[in-house]
């Protein structure tokens, strides 16, 4: 045991001086970081920064329905978000463009297998700053078939919203939405990919509070929860990958 | 970092070997008079309790023996039936599943042999979803589990009072936990075997919940408790009890869950700030509680979800 802390010690004390030189130590120490960070990023500047949390179950119980809540409001003024899980068959979940609303977006994703899940927030001084959990799980969420899949009747409320805001109190500006749709990943036999790509949270003056582009990971009947500053009257304009679309207001 | 991962190999190495002989070591406990039942821990599932965390248990009558429930693996099956052969001489009549929960049906191969009754909605439960039960098990129990395969059963068993081995058995056709649970109550010994409608000590489990029904079933055999000849309860899992307090305890479990699940749906709550929720104390000294809750939150909360987030919507 004691060579076993000395080994341990050793690793702590390689790995932390070199987290301040370099953005290329990986804190959650992931075997695909390297590839990540060429694919997504190429040679543009990255940091780890806490400020970008990713909030989930370190133990998921149902690979289906991992929820996840991406806040990255401690940066201030983000562009575009990307989130993304190292070892899941599709790697990309969601891309977020919050404009009026904050940079914080709860949602629901399939996981494969255990895998980091991170964020990566685009300020406009050009530098994605990253922050990412790791998250355990049974696996199998990417390559079950959805529920609809097996039941037809969904398909009459397809693209069908549900959803509310809240006013006052603690969660003032609050925006939750609930979409109707498969979200098939395609890696499924006979089940090709069907899922919503694109959906737009405007105010009423059709001013963008959030832009949405969610990937095949993204749950089954995706539930949104976003933060507006003021609430108000809210637009969700959206459509999937096979060109159906919805338009939808969500009443303060 | 090579030596590290002979020390881990080493660690892995030494758990399965280190005299694990995968002997659950089944001691059955006289509850009355020809009833008894072998208590599983109040734990989850583990390599370490290979799925012995579940009451079964069996009736000795004049003419037979009636098991309820096998539990969680052949092996747990095949030591159940022998520890059974130990007490008495006298066949087993009949072997009832409670539910379609693998803990309480993956040892029926010791029994394929024998009659194997369960309500028409168990039946169809363990046919449909008996494999991929089975599958987990194996995953999270690992080698206790070798050989064990679903064997579902053979008679499908109704509401009423039915003359089995010398014993009059009330069956109780319930659901809640399930969508099918049977409970059985010896008349003679008054001995109620609630299946995992009722739990004592340990929190419940939910994948299958449908809250309304189990309140109703609660309240049926809490009935039953106030009857004359009722002298003992055992409940899925935890400590049989000489009183209705694990019903009670149950049902105020899941009246705290189905409110704070509610609660926090209209809260407007995310499911990660749902998850992150404190136990109340009244239940946080219950076995594995933290681990139930957050398990339940998937089961329950996205059901709350849509209930607050309605149709708010306008086209």
């Amino acid at each position: 045991m004691k060579l076993l802390a000395l080994v341990l010690s050793f690793g702590l004390a390689m790995g932390s001086p070199a987290l301040v030189a370099s953005e290329s130590v990986d804190p959650l120490e992931s075997a695909r970081w390297g590839d990540m960070r060429k694919l997504f990023f190429g040679t543009q500047q990255l940091v780890f920064d806490d400020r970008v949390k990713v909030i989930g179950p370190a133990d998921a119980e149902n690979p289906m329905q991992v929820p996840i809540t991406v806040d990255a409001t401690a940066l201030g003024s983000v562009q575009e978000v990307l989130v993304f899980a190292d070892f899941n068959p599709i790697l990309q979940i969601l891309r977020f463009f919050p404009q009026r609303a904050s940079a914080f977006l709860g949602f629901r994703i399939k996981l494969q297998q255990s895998s980091p899940v991170r964020a990566a927030a685009l300020t406009s001084d050009g530098v994605w700053h990253l922050g990412g959990t790791w998250i355990n799980t049974v696996g199998g969420g990417c390559t079950a078939p959805s529920a609809a899949s097996a039941a037809p009747e969904w398909q009459r409320r397809l693209n069908e919203v549900s959803g509310r805001q809240w006013t006052s109190g603690p969660m003032s500006g609050r925006v939750r939405m609930r979409i109707i749709h498969p979200m098939d990943t395609g890696l499924v036999a006979g089940i090709p990919a069907f899922y919503l790509e694109d959906i737009e949270f405007l105010d009423p003056e059709d001013r963008l509070l959030m832009r949405v582009q969610p990937f095949e990971p993204v749950s089954e009947n995706p539930v949104f929860t976003l933060q507006q500053g003021v609430p108000g009257r809210v637009q969700t304009v959206g459509r999937d990958n096979n060109g159906n679309r919805f338009k939808t207001w969500i009443e303060p | 970092m090579r030596r590290l991962f002979i020390l881990l190999g080493l660690f892995l190495v030494a758990v399965p070997g280190g005299g694990v002989d995968f002997d659950y070591g089944l001691e059955a406990q006289r509850i009355a008079d020809g009833v008894y039942v072998f208590i599983g821990r109040k734990e989850d599932f583990s390599t370490g309790n290979g799925g012995n965390i579940v009451n079964t248990g069996f009736i000795v009558g004049s003419g037979g023996v009636v098991v309820v429930d096998t539990g969680p693996s052949q092996r747990y099956g095949k030591q159940m039936r022998k520890a059974i052969g130990i007490l008495t001489g006298q066949p087993v009549s009949l072997v009832l599943n409670t539910h379609h929960h693998p803990d309480h049906f993956l040892g029926n191969q010791a029994f394929a042999d024998r009659p194997v009754g369960a309500l028409a909605g168990t039946r169809a439960g363990i046919e449909r979803d008996g494999n991929a039960f089975a599958e987990n098990l194996f995953r999270m129990a690992g080698d206790w589990m070798l050989g064990t395969e679903v064997h579902a059963p053979t008679v499908e068993v109704s509401e009423g009072v039915r003359e089995v081995g010398g014993r009059r058995l009330r069956f109780l056709a319930l659901e809640g936990h399930t969508g099918a649970d049977l409970a059985i109550y010896d008349e003679r010994s008054g001995v109620l075997f609630a299946g995992d409608l009722v739990f004592n000590g340990r929190a419940p489990t939910t994948p299958h919940a449908e809250l309304g029904h189990w309140h109703r079933a609660l309240d049926r055999l809490e009935a039953i408790t106030r009857e004359p000849g009722f002298r003992a309860l055992v409940p899925g899992h935890g400590e049989v009890a000489r009183d209705a307090a694990p019903i009670r305890q149950t049902r105020d479990y899941l009246d705290w869950l189905e409110g704070a699940m509610r609660t926090a749906a209209a809260n407007g709550m995310d499911m990660n700030e749902v998850l992150v929720q404190p136990i109340p104390r009244e239940f946080a000294g219950l076995a594995v509680v933290s681990s139930e809750y957050r398990r339940s939150v998937g089961h329950l909360f996205p059901a709350a979800e849509q209930r607050v987030l309605g149709h708010g919507g306008s086209h």
